[in-house]
């Protein structure tokens, strides 16, 4: 692993976290319950640290997030998913740090540009997977209404969890292993949680590493011109 | 906790009480001589009806106004400008949350709950302050929330560290810290506007426009027509008038609009050597009177959106507290968020 940092891998998993994290932010009066508004901003207070790292170590947080068109974007179209009921935000956060934490213990555990990043961010990302853990077992093994809408959301989401394991250049780990040990989670949590795991593919012919070049999904290029609006609006000002 | 152990043993403990109407001025008197003292009355003490009535009204009014408080500023979170900027306005909603949760807490040691409360709010029979029904229409408003609502709100807080009711004065120990911290940060958001370019400044000025007067009916009607004052003064719960705490918070916001460049929307605003108080001009208190009875800007709509919010996580509260029952007595984590 050289000393330069990636540039690939930077955008790409500080795109995952700068998205997300916007998704979590729409949440902001509106959840279920007080707890869940303090927990929610609180996860996405995280990522949007975590995004901040990663892009500044490719150029300018602020020219990376709001001067990008949505081509340019490396996320995972997972992440950008919109947040529907809040079984569906649960299965993403579920799907996605899940992930995330497996990564990151990863890169924590080998020299390289990002290991000062996730040994500092395994801690938070591993609370949110405790988060996403603890909902999908109330909601899976709460209500039958609540049972069904957490087996929608999983099976809605499904489709989309393939592409985090295409191998993102620079970022040198055992993608298959991960792969192995996300699906193994992922089916314990589901199982304890009394769903199913869905039975449809994780990867369609156009949603295989589609993100991660730039091909998103169409709700993205509204979340961006909200998120970017006002930064185009005043070219070169500082706030 | 009562700062003198001594005298609580004076005082007899609400519950239990043998012949409560004989030892009703008995209690009376110890309530009194405790308030006297400056001491803290704590939740299993007893207290005059009344006072605990006036107690869960205010706290809960303060509380329910945190949690519609998140509305305006998050109408924000996902234009924010700078990551910089959004990452702090997060910041500032989630601790706002917590607020709601601390005094809800609060509330709850006068022998109510949190869901009756809710309740309260949703069905219009409880207010919260009327500032949160004017609209956010510019990213400048969220700088001058910081500075003016939250600086208001401190001027009126601070004193309640020093309420008679215990629980509610260790509730604005802590949210006053968090409250003078978003207030510098608001001041700093409108000081890189009003630095910033022109339109950036002409921001700054107009949401400084419009926040102004709506900051100052914060601290509620005139001495002469405010009801609840002498009661709440006499019990130590409020320390200051309305009106001396209005004039408090002009005397501190004109020198920091003069710093920031931006100019306070009032003709009649100056100095007053004699007084040595700044003077300044006429509140409109029908607009205040209108916004409080339910016809302000927003107010239709931010309680449109805390009822769906909380309607609409039915499902997810009734999920957990199903979890939790079959999960009862397991070793396992289940953590049941209360509804």
């Amino acid at each position: 692993m050289t000393a330069t940092v990636p540039a690939t891998a930077a955008l790409a998993l500080g795109d995952d976290a700068l998205v997300l994290s916007h998704r979590l932010g729409e949440w902001a009066g509106h959840a279920p319950v007080l707890e869940e508004e303090v927990a929610l901003a609180n996860i996405a207070l995280d990522l949007l640290g975590q995004a901040r790292v990663l892009l500044s170590m490719t150029g300018d947080e602020d020219e990376l997030a709001y001067l990008r068109e949505e081509r340019a974007f490396r996320n995972l179209q997972l992440v950008e998913q919109p947040n529907g009921d809040f079984a569906h935000t649960i299965a993403r956060q579920l799907y996605f740090s899940t992930y995330q934490h497996l990564l990151y213990a990863e890169l924590a555990a080998q020299e390289g540009p990002f290991q000062p990043l996730a040994g500092k961010a395994v801690k938070e990302v591993a609370y949110h997977r405790d988060h996403a853990e603890q909902w999908t077992l109330r909601l899976g093994d709460g209500t039958g209404l609540s049972h069904d809408r957490m087996s929608r959301a999983c099976d809605a989401l499904w489709r989309f969890t393939g592409e985090m394991f295409q191998p993102i250049p620079g970022v040198d780990i055992d993608w298959a292993a991960l792969e192995t040990s996300w699906l193994a989670s992922v089916t314990d949590v589901l199982g304890r949680a009394t769903l199913t795991v869905p039975e449809g593919p994780r990867t369609g012919a156009w949603a295989a590493g589609a993100g991660r070049q730039g091909l998103h999904t169409e709700s993205f290029g509204r979340m961006l011109a909200e998120m970017q609006h006002l930064h185009r609006s005043h070219p070169g000002a500082s706030w | 906790m009562a700062t003198a152990a001594a005298p609580r043993t004076d005082r007899t403990p609400a519950d239990g009480a043998p012949g409560a109407t004989a030892d009703t001025a008995a209690h009376q008197h110890a309530f009194d001589t405790a308030v006297a003292a400056e001491e803290r009355i704590e939740p299993r003490d007893w207290m005059p009806d009344a006072y605990r009535a006036t107690l869960v009204r205010q706290i809960a009014q303060h509380a329910h106004s945190e949690i519609i408080g998140m509305q305006p500023e998050a109408n924000w979170i996902t234009r924010a400008p700078s990551l910089r900027r959004k990452a702090i306005l997060m910041a500032k909603v989630q601790d706002e949350a917590g607020h709601g949760l601390y005094l809800y807490s609060a509330a709850e040691t006068l022998g109510t709950s949190r869901e009756e409360l809710l309740d309260k709010l949703h069905s219009g029979r409880q207010k919260y302050s009327s500032i949160f029904n004017y609209p956010t229409l510019t990213w400048a408003d969220v700088g001058a929330i910081g500075w003016l609502v939250d600086g208001a709100a401190i001027t009126n807080q601070v004193p309640l560290c020093r309420c008679s009711y215990g629980p509610y004065a260790r509730a604005m120990v802590r949210i006053c810290k968090e409250e003078s911290f978003h207030q510098r940060q608001g001041y700093e958001l409108l000081l890189a506007l009003s630095k910033g370019t022109p339109e950036q400044h002409a921001m700054a000025q107009d949401a400084v426009d419009r926040w102004w007067w709506p900051s100052l009916m914060m601290f509620g009607p005139p001495d002469d027509s405010s009801q609840h004052s002498a009661q709440s003064m006499e019990w130590k719960i409020k320390r200051h008038s309305n009106d001396e705490l209005r004039q408090r918070f002009v005397d501190i916001a004109v020198p920091q609009a003069e710093s920031l460049g931006l100019t306070l929307p009032d003709p009649d605003l100056k100095w007053n050597e004699e007084r040595g108080h700044h003077d300044f001009g006429a509140i409109d208190w029908t607009e205040f009177k209108e916004v409080l009875k339910g016809n302000g800007p927003c107010n239709e709509q931010r309680i449109t959106q805390r009822r769906r919010a909380h309607d609409e996580g039915a499902w997810v509260r009734e999920a957990a507290a199903a979890h939790a029952a079959k999960h009862a007595g397991s070793t396992g984590r289940t953590g049941a968020t209360r509804a």
